[in-house]
């Protein structure tokens, strides 16, 4: 059955130059602007991340320069606020989330043997959304209205009150700009791996990189929608005074606390698990083996990524929880130390097993255990609640969650990079400037951090900007500082080593390190479309780098001028069937540019114009779906002799649709936060329920009940569609029927009670936006359906935009009945 | 190949050291962790209850006289040393956090609600205390003193206070 005969061999050259046409970016700056190659849009990520670390970097620094005297005379206490607020949001959403992305973006279609990811506009859309909202919130630190209150921005500090300027809406909007592209990778990681692999790659042999990448992607669209939610409340509390926050209206603090921290905690793991990924991709080859235990660290992943979401509250420990539910989260906290140790153990095991090599990729590997473990170590402290009540907020903890990041993510990322360097620039690097870069980075490091831990304990809290009256952590703080510019010195060497290497480096030999992976089975660097022809059973390793280049593997060349790569089945790898990709276009920048009006408008404060912004992006997003049908039945595709697939405009099971329902996944996630802030605000928060006013139960339970019904018609109209053979009157029917339940919703918000009254009616409000904004989609879904069923898009087998218009439908209709019910109970109980 | 040894050693590193080791360290580590914390809570008996008003960037105290008056007094808190007290934590602007390092951990000070902290000062003295929670820019300064004065000799500042206008 998984025998496919190889193809005929042909001149590599010329399938190359066939394949190049294709696949290759535009020349010069239109090419910038232009570009969905998955190689380009990582690479770019990656370097656009080093440099907002670069950034990041000197913020530090002016940090360690202030705090190697007593009295910080450098800067003031406002600046000073403002920057070490800036040096944890650029290093945890501009460096550290963007960069695995890259590196996801750029190493996931090369290492599971496909010639690019599943959505490459949404690949572009995501850069320029990172850098429009990363460049934005960087500008805001030199026009001095940065966002000052700690990258946790706990309200009420946070809110107008005490907040009245501009600050935290930089933080606030741009965060959540940004986080689009987050969301965009999430969905897109996780369709790649589960439908991308090279053929016959079933699932339970995938490289562990990509079970640690669909792991990372998993719990970033779980982990990321509490805090996209947290950031609308607060920001729709802080724009038109909605009391999500504000304990004198039904509000409560704490309920920032819990949606920011169910994100920020899940966050370490997101960004632990692809370092650990690294890891476990190098570690085997520079010992000369493989891998010990496989299945363990698949376990080990998956426990992670199903502890790690309930740790949350052990960032809350202080805040006054019953000792009994700090015991819960504390063992939690301590249980997750298990699969880490699992993993370690592994790799130690590995190496002991092996014969390790003392390359430069080794040694940021013996740095990552010499630093993650202490960190890990200190972690075990801290979920031990009497300790973590003493340490919470000293420098201690400043020290410990350094040792974790920079041990567990920077240090494996370095490792990565030196790694895969070779096949990015195609070049050999320059003797001696990595080593001197690691030892620097190194000794800088532990030099820093390693006394702070001691500082902490001394009683020095974190985010001081001078202590006069405490002379003993004076000396302590001088060596932080002293050692800070080491490490920099360290990272500034490891960047003009990178440089180097690029220019003159010599010509690296295919497959330097002897990997057997599939990113090594490409001639260096890596062409634009990563394999002339396709890997499969016969070619699945690294060492299949010649037969595949010269078209023996699946699909080879591009004989018909599209962007082609093989869709398979998510569990076996079984070949299902060809999508064809779009090609370079500048409608990705188009539309981060209208979402970025949307959020240029609201930092502005012109609220009244931001409708601009989102007819703009729905134009935008509307004209993305003209591109995504054809009016006639396209013709099979020979793979190889004997296998011949459909393309993907023939099939209903599409990458488009898994992408949906990942996207589905997070919105859904979305959903449930919103309705944990209901129930944890009427739970915990004083000043509950609402004081009383004359609403009009029954007109408003009758409005909400036609809305109900128009949109179960709606959801009747999809499901006859998907299958009737001219769906015309299906469609308009759908949409007509989102149409008027968007009018009925308009009539429910008008009786609803002023959302700046109380948080109940707050959150009712956004209840019903949330309903509403979903089926403002659900409506462009209809339209879209309706003309591709008019332009002759929708065939016996061509559905055109139905599947995912019934999908969407769907979920419509089961978060509007749920939202509804609450809508109107909520009054009437 | 190496089949045979490779199976065992995969069973000593992942099963013995990444779990059985691991689990047994944390568990010890975790059920004396909870031993401690239980007995460091607050048990809501009969100790002497001291309120800890926190706004920026000034903690304002509410304690007891020996004579039972309630005296208010400004970044500085009086207790008696030898016996257990709670502090009443509460703020109405931004959260702060109430902490004496050399006495115990650090609770938080959040608007709209009350928390219970359980102290004690083994000998008389001063000892200081600082909030631990980020307000903005005055926030270094937020310190108090915390004084444990001998329950025979207790200081001039509870004795001498005046009789508050009203109580709460």
């Amino acid at each position: 059955m998984t025998d496919i005969p190889p193809n005929k061999a042909q001149r590599a050259l010329h399938l190359h130059r066939e394949l190049d046409k294709v696949w290759a970016d535009l020349p010069g700056l239109r090419g910038f602007f232009t570009s969905v190659n998955h190689g380009t849009i990582g690479l770019r990520f990656m370097a656009t991340a080093f440099v907002f670390f670069a950034i990041g970097g000197v913020l530090a620094m002016m940090i360690r320069a202030q705090l190697a005297t007593r009295q910080g005379a450098f800067l003031s206490s406002e600046l000073y606020n403002q920057i070490f607020t800036m040096h944890g949001s650029i290093m945890m959403f501009l460096f550290a989330i963007p960069l695995l992305e890259g590196l996801a973006l750029w190493l996931l279609p090369k290492i599971l043997g496909a010639r690019d990811m599943a959505f490459p506009r949404l690949s572009a859309l995501g850069y320029f959304c990172y850098l429009f909202g990363g460049t934005t919130i960087v500008l805001s630190l030199i026009f001095g209205v940065a966002p000052d209150g700690g990258w946790f921005m706990y309200v009420p500090l946070s809110d107008k009150t005490y907040t009245p300027g501009v600050n935290a809406d930089v933080w606030l909007l741009g965060v959540t700009f940004v986080e689009i592209s987050a969301m965009a990778a999430a969905v897109e990681i996780t369709v790649t791996i589960l439908r991308c692999r090279a053929a016959y790659m079933p699932l339970t042999k995938m490289p562990l990189m990509a079970w640690y990448l669909l792991g990372t992607a998993a719990m970033m669209l779980i982990g990321f929608p509490p805090l996209i939610l947290g950031s609308i409340l607060l920001e729709l509390q802080r724009a038109f005074d909605w009391p999500f926050f504000d304990i004198t209206r039904g509000g409560d603090p704490l309920l920032w606390q819990h949606l920011f921290w169910l994100f920020g905690h899940p966050e370490v793991y997101i960004i632990f698990l692809p370092a650990a990924g690294a890891l476990s991709t190098i570690i085997p080859v520079l010992s000369r083996t493989k891998i010990l235990g496989y299945g363990a660290i698949v376990a080990a992943i998956l426990g992670l990524v199903f502890l790690s979401f309930g740790l949350w509250v052990h960032h809350m420990f202080t805040v006054g929880i019953p000792h009994m539910a700090l015991a819960f989260f504390s063992a939690a906290s301590a249980l997750v130390a298990v699969p880490t140790a699992v993993q370690v153990f592994a790799w130690i095991g590995t190496m002991y097993e092996g014969r390790v090599q003392f390359r430069l990729p080794m040694l940021y590997i013996i740095g990552f255990f010499a630093t993650f473990v202490l960190g890990g170590l200190t972690g075990v402290m801290l979920a031990m609640v009497p300790f973590n009540w003493q340490a919470h907020d000293t420098a201690f903890v400043t020290a410990h969650l350094h040792y974790v990041l920079v041990g567990g993510f920077v240090f494996p990322m370095l490792a990565a990079v030196t790694w895969w360097m070779p096949m990015i620039s195609g070049r050999w690097r320059v003797a001696g400037l990595g080593e001197s870069a690691f030892w620097l980075i190194f000794i800088g490091f532990h030099g820093t951090f390693f006394i702070m831990h001691l500082t902490g304990l001394l009683g020095m809290p974190r985010r001081i900007d001078a202590y006069p009256d405490n002379p003993e952590w004076e000396i302590l703080n001088l060596v932080s500082s002293i050692f800070g510019m080491i490490q920099a010195a360290g990272f500034a060497l490891f960047a003009f080593d990178m440089v180097m290497q690029w220019l003159f480096g010599r010509r690296s030999w295919r497959n330097p390190w002897r990997a057997p992976t599939l990113d090594w089975a490409m001639p260096l660097p890596a062409p634009s479309y990563n394999f002339a022809s396709l890997p499969g059973p016969v070619h699945d390793n690294a060492t299949a780098i010649l037969p595949l280049a010269k078209g023996e593997g699946l699909l080879p060349g591009a004989p018909r001028g599209h962007r082609e790569t093989l869709v398979v089945e998510p569990a076996s790898g079984k070949p299902d069937h060809i999508a064809v990709l779009a090609s370079n276009t500048a409608l990705p920048v188009l539309t981060s540019l209208a979402i970025g009006s949307f959020f240029g408008l609201m930092l502005a404060g012109l609220y009244w114009l931001t409708p601009i912004g989102i007819v703009a992006t729905l134009v935008m997003a509307w004209r993305w779906g003209t591109i995504m049908g054809v009016d006639y039945d396209p013709p099979w595709i020979e793979v190889a002799p004997l296998l011949t697939l459909p393309t993907h405009f023939s099939v209903t099971n599409t990458l488009a649709y898994t992408g949906c329902v990942a996207l589905l996944v997070a919105d859904g996630t979305v959903f449930a936060s919103l309705l944990f802030g209901l129930g944890f605000l009427n739970v915990v928060a004083p000043n509950w329920p609402a004081p009383e006013t004359g609403w009009a139960t029954g007109m408003m339970g009758l409005m909400a009940l036609a809305a109900f019904l128009v949109i179960l018609a709606a959801t009747f109209a999809g499901r006859k569609a998907a299958t009737s053979r001219d769906p015309r009157v299906w469609t308009r029917v759908g949409f007509v029927c989102a149409v008027l339940g968007l009018i009925l919703m308009a009539g429910l918000a008008t009786g609803l009670d002023d959302p700046r009254r109380h948080a109940g009616d707050a959150l009712r409000a956004v209840m019903l936006g949330y309903v509403a904004v979903h089926a403002i989609v659900v409506a462009m879904l209809a339209l879209r359906s309706d003309r591709d069923a008019r332009t002759g898009r929708v065939g016996p087998h061509r559905r055109g935009a139905i599947p995912a218009w019934q999908l969407f439908q769907r979920f419509l209709l089961f978060t509007a009945t749920i939202s509804l019910t609450v809508v109107v109970t909520q009054e009437v109980l | 190949m190496r089949r045979g040894p490779r199976k065992t050693s995969a069973r000593i590193w992942i099963c013995g050291w990444g779990l059985v080791f691991s689990m047994t360290l944390l568990t010890l580590l975790l059920g004396s962790a909870l031993w401690v914390g239980e007995r460091m809570i607050a048990q809501g008996d009969n100790v002497i209850r001291v309120q800890a008003h926190a706004s920026r960037y000034n903690w304002q105290f509410t304690q007891p006289a020996p004579d039972g008056r309630l005296v208010t007094t400004d970044n500085i808190l009086f207790v008696p040393a030898g016996q257990p007290f709670e502090v009443a934590i509460h703020s109405d602007d931004v959260i702060h956090s109430f902490w004496v390092p050399r006495l115990g951990g650090k609770m938080d000070a959040i608007p709209g609600h009350v928390n219970l902290h359980r102290l004690q000062a083994d000998q008389p003295g001063q000892y200081a205390g600082q909030s631990a929670e980020f307000s903005g820019p005055g926030y270094r300064d937020m310190r108090f003193t915390l004084v444990a004065y001998d329950p025979a000799d207790p200081p001039k500042a509870l004795t001498d206070a005046p009789l508050p206008k009203a109580l709460p």
